[in-house]
């Protein structure tokens, strides 16, 4: 029977950490490591010497990771996945997905498999859930403006609050602009003639 | 006729002002091309980008191609320069703490002399000295290791290179997880805006005309797709023209600094197209001309002596063979499609592909197709000469 592999996730954040690596102990027995400071990364993940690297394709982090194809030896190398099998629906769902992992050489095929399923099942959710975190954020911070600016229209012509968001979503109407941009035009205008 | 959509990978750096510029004012709408301008998050990321085919061309560190042909780094893929995209743009920097230091031992940050700076940061640096780069296969590295090595003093016992991607730069040296940086701009500036930061020397102080970033491809594209590859180099040939006019500069401050650009205040980026960097936060401004070039002196032609320099440090640091290595790297640089692509466009094209790298200290006139190609100074700073002919010497 092979050793266990060993794997290490690069990620910052501790929840999502945790959820990749619940997806991947369903997955199989492993021996994982969380790796959470961006400081001395390529040293951290050397001293630990896995099998695999899974880290976020858009963390900028993955830079450093490069070091560690100049430090050892060439079976040993850590490559990054993915690009020279472009065909595969595995690679194009990991693409999807966000992941990028880097095998030791000479570790490929069917012993990788379930592991990138999994991982890309979580990064997956992960991204689904840092999207939808944003898109909230964004809500949130649109409604201050606009409340802004409605309350600029209330004080500016002594009118109730209804009648400002309606006087504010009209304007908009018939310069074809979204609300948000006439509110933010409106705040911005206020701040200027203060 | 429609254009032809062409998805070409960034990073967010200064010296993606081609790419940035032939966008978005029309130099490639001009050759019936439609870009897509895909940013990336690293370099690794960029690479896989083009190595999939999810971008066709992409801005490159210069060392990047000539490393995937020698088979070093963490991808198969290979790519070669269709051409440079600029020359210069690196800066060197150091912690406020070692900068500190260096001014008590009398350093006086003439941001200048590499031989003269060099050695008061290794005064200053005690037995350790840990350097920042943005990728281990860039100018960067090659930079910082050639002057170190050639200085002529013992180097402290413990120097360490490490990676740090550049939107970290300025936070790693705040942290103190590096005493040093050579980084691409704007990152250095960001980091003496912060405080964290002083700058020491332009990369230019230590080659005077290095190949920074190149435009590259898969290998073999270009080659497939004639007709595209000979579009987008003169698109982008044309906008590095444009880049290279003064009067141009203030503009194309404004276009980098747009957001879903560069992000950065106008201000920032026009200190670097202009060469005139702050060096601290108290705000001393020291002018390089030639800090970065995007045109002027056939900046953009890919010569085959630049890409063996490139293999020739890489084969030592690697412990390849040097001469196949050499070989290898030679053919990366496409200096035959450059000819190609770029003859009746106006661009100079030398009369050779090759030549002796540092042998020039002022500007000197070259033989060329139109006859008025003045090559720039390309001096190192410890005035060695390399010679493609008999590069082991």
């Amino acid at each position: 029977m092979a050793k266990t592999l060993s794997i290490v996730v690069v990620e910052k954040d501790h929840e999502r950490a945790l959820m990749i690596v619940d997806g991947l102990r369903e997955a199989g027995d492993f021996d994982i490591c969380v790796i959470s400071e961006e400081v001395g990364l390529a040293r951290r993940i050397a001293e630990r010497n896995p099998d695999l690297v899974l880290i976020d394709a858009g963390n900028p982090s993955r830079d450093a990771l490069e070091d560690l194809t100049l430090a050892s030896a060439p079976m040993e190398r850590p490559v990054a996945m993915f690009v020279d099998h472009s065909d595969t629906a595995l690679t194009k769902a990991a693409i999807e997905a966000g992941v990028s992992a880097y095998v030791v050489d000479g570790l490929r095929g069917e012993r990788i498999k379930p592991i990138l399923d999994a991982a890309v099942a979580r990064f997956h959710m992960v991204h689904k859930m840092r999207v939808e975190l944003s898109e909230i954020r964004r809500a949130l911070e649109d409604r201050k403006v606009i409340d802004r600016a409605k309350g600029i229209l209330m004080r500016a012509r002594g009118i109730g609050e209804e009648e400002a968001y309606g006087l504010l979503r009209k304007a908009a109407m018939d310069q074809g602009k979204k609300l948000i941009d006439m509110a933010q035009a409106l705040v911005m205008a206020t701040d200027l003639l203060k | 006729m429609s254009a032809t959509p062409l998805a070409l990978g960034y990073v967010a750096l200064v010296d993606a002002a081609p790419l940035i510029v032939a966008d978005a004012l029309g130099f490639a709408g001009e050759e019936g091309l439609d870009l897509t301008l895909q940013p990336a998050p690293s370099w690794a990321a960029l690479r896989d980008m083009l190595a999939r085919g999810q971008v066709v061309a992409a801005q490159m560190l210069s060392p990047l191609p000539v490393a995937s042909a020698l088979g070093l780094g963490g991808s198969a893929a290979r790519f070669e320069a269709l051409m440079v995209l600029n020359l210069n743009g690196d800066v060197i920097g150091v912690s406020a703490g070692l900068a500190q230091r260096m001014r008590a031992q009398g350093f006086g940050f003439d941001f200048s002399d590499a031989r003269a700076a060099g050695l008061a940061l290794l005064a200053a640096a005690g037995d350790g000295l840990r350097i920042g780069v943005p990728f281990p296969f860039s100018m960067h590295v090659e930079l910082i290791r050639y002057w170190l090595a050639g200085l002529g003093s013992p180097p402290p016992p413990r120097i360490e290179i490490s990676t740090v991607p550049p939107p970290r730069m300025a936070e790693a040296l705040a942290a103190g997880e590096i005493d040093a940086f050579c980084v691409g701009e704007p990152r250095g500036s960001v980091a003496v805006d912060s405080g964290a930061g002083v700058l020491l020397l332009p990369g230019s102080a230590i080659w005077a005309a290095a190949p920074e970033k190149v435009l590259a491809t898969r290998a073999g594209w270009a080659e497939a797709e004639p007709d595209l590859a000979g579009r987008l180099m003169r698109a982008v040939w044309r906008a590095g023209r444009w880049l290279g006019q003064p009067d141009n500069r203030s503009l194309a401050s404004d276009l980098l600094a747009g957001a879903g650009r560069l992000a950065l205040p106008p201000e920032l980026i026009e200190r670097v197209l202009t060469g005139r960097l702050l060096i601290c936060a108290e705000g001393a401004e020291r002018r390089t001309p030639g800090f970065v070039e995007f045109h002027a002196g056939a900046a953009n032609f890919p010569w085959r002596s630049q890409a063996a320099w490139i293999g020739a440090r890489l084969a030592l640091r690697h412990g390849l063979d040097p001469l196949p290595a050499i070989a290898a790297a030679r053919a990366v640089f496409r200096s035959d499609l450059y000819r190609l692509h770029l003859q009746g466009t106006g661009a100079e094209l030398p009369g050779a592909s090759d030549k002796l790298e540092g042998s020039l200290s002022v500007p000197t006139a070259a033989s060329s197709t139109q006859g008025r190609l003045i090559l720039p100074p390309d001096r190192f700073f410890d005035a060695q000469v390399f010679d493609p002919a008999d590069p082991l010497r």
